[in-house]
């Protein structure tokens, strides 16, 4: 089994996952489930931290595409924290950089959103 | 160097995409022909190429009704190494769909894209590498993708 890690904390009104390890369609389906929940359980203003994630491929972006119609739908918000280049350059490519709001760290997230 | 190729088959299931990731990219960094930003790129190739394939084979196992493993799908991955590029071919079993439809999503900056959480595979692959040829019939898929050498190596 692949390692996924997914630690939630809470900041100012936002949950806070920070996601570690490698997300891919191995992965990605616990991802999911967790967002699913936070958003099933009424948290609706998420910050997902990606900066411990050593990969991610379409399947995971497809799962942060997910959770973000899904909040948006509950008139909630979804912002990343993402500075890794490997990372980035997914988002990039897939057009994602203009469809989440990108941050350089919680605080940024938590403070501007 | 000689041209060296590395031949990898596991089973169609998302478990073992880890492994075809760590054995292309440790394989591409032998001599080392791509530096570390491209073999991050070949590692995202190889794992969409391979969860096309999977999630291929999960509609071919739905349509009749059984469990996907229960298909004995396999997928072979080929590592060519040469002085002046890597390329790799990734072949599955069957269950294909047609790249070409692929132009009929919505842009990802237009709302209704948010419906489809699929799609970015592909561009994917054609965007990280430099060549990339994806082929599909009732045989199979067949993605062969190219990654040039930055500086080739003069004989």
């Amino acid at each position: 089994m692949i390692e996924l890690g997914l630690e939630l904390t809470e900041r100012d009104g936002w949950a806070v996952l920070a996601v570690s390890g490698e997300v891919d369609v191995a992965t990605a389906p616990r991802l999911r489930e967790r967002l699913v929940g936070l958003v099933g359980e009424g948290r609706t203003r998420i910050v997902v931290d990606l900066e411990k994630v050593d990969f991610i491929d379409s399947t995971g972006l497809g799962v942060l595409v997910g959770a973000l119609k899904r909040v948006r739908t509950n008139e909630g918000d979804l912002a990343l924290v993402c500075t890794g280049p490997r990372i980035l350059k997914v988002f990039e490519i897939t057009g994602l950089t203009k469809v989440f709001a990108i941050h350089r760290s919680v605080d940024e997230a938590t403070v501007s959103a | 160097m000689k041209d060296d190729v590395v031949h990898l088959r596991v089973p169609a299931q998302p478990e073992y995409l880890a492994l075809v990731r760590m054995v292309i990219a440790g394989t591409a960094r032998i001599d080392p022909l791509l530096d570390d930003e491209r073999v991050d790129d070949l590692r995202v190739i190889v794992s969409e190429a391979c969860t096309n394939a999977i999630e291929a084979l999960r509609v071919r196992a739905h349509d009749q009704g059984i469990d996907p493993a229960a298909l004995d799908s396999t997928i072979a991955i080929e590592c060519h190494l040469s002085s002046s590029r890597v390329e790799v071919i990734i072949a599955d079993e069957g269950g294909g769909f047609d790249p070409d439809d692929l132009d009929a999503l919505p842009a990802v900056t237009d709302p209704s894209r948010l419906r489809i959480e699929r799609g970015l595979g592909i561009p994917l692959i054609r965007a990280l590498s430099d060549e990339a040829e994806i082929t599909s019939g009732p045989e199979g898929t067949r993605v062969r993708v190219v990654l040039d050498a930055e500086a080739p190596v003069s004989t």
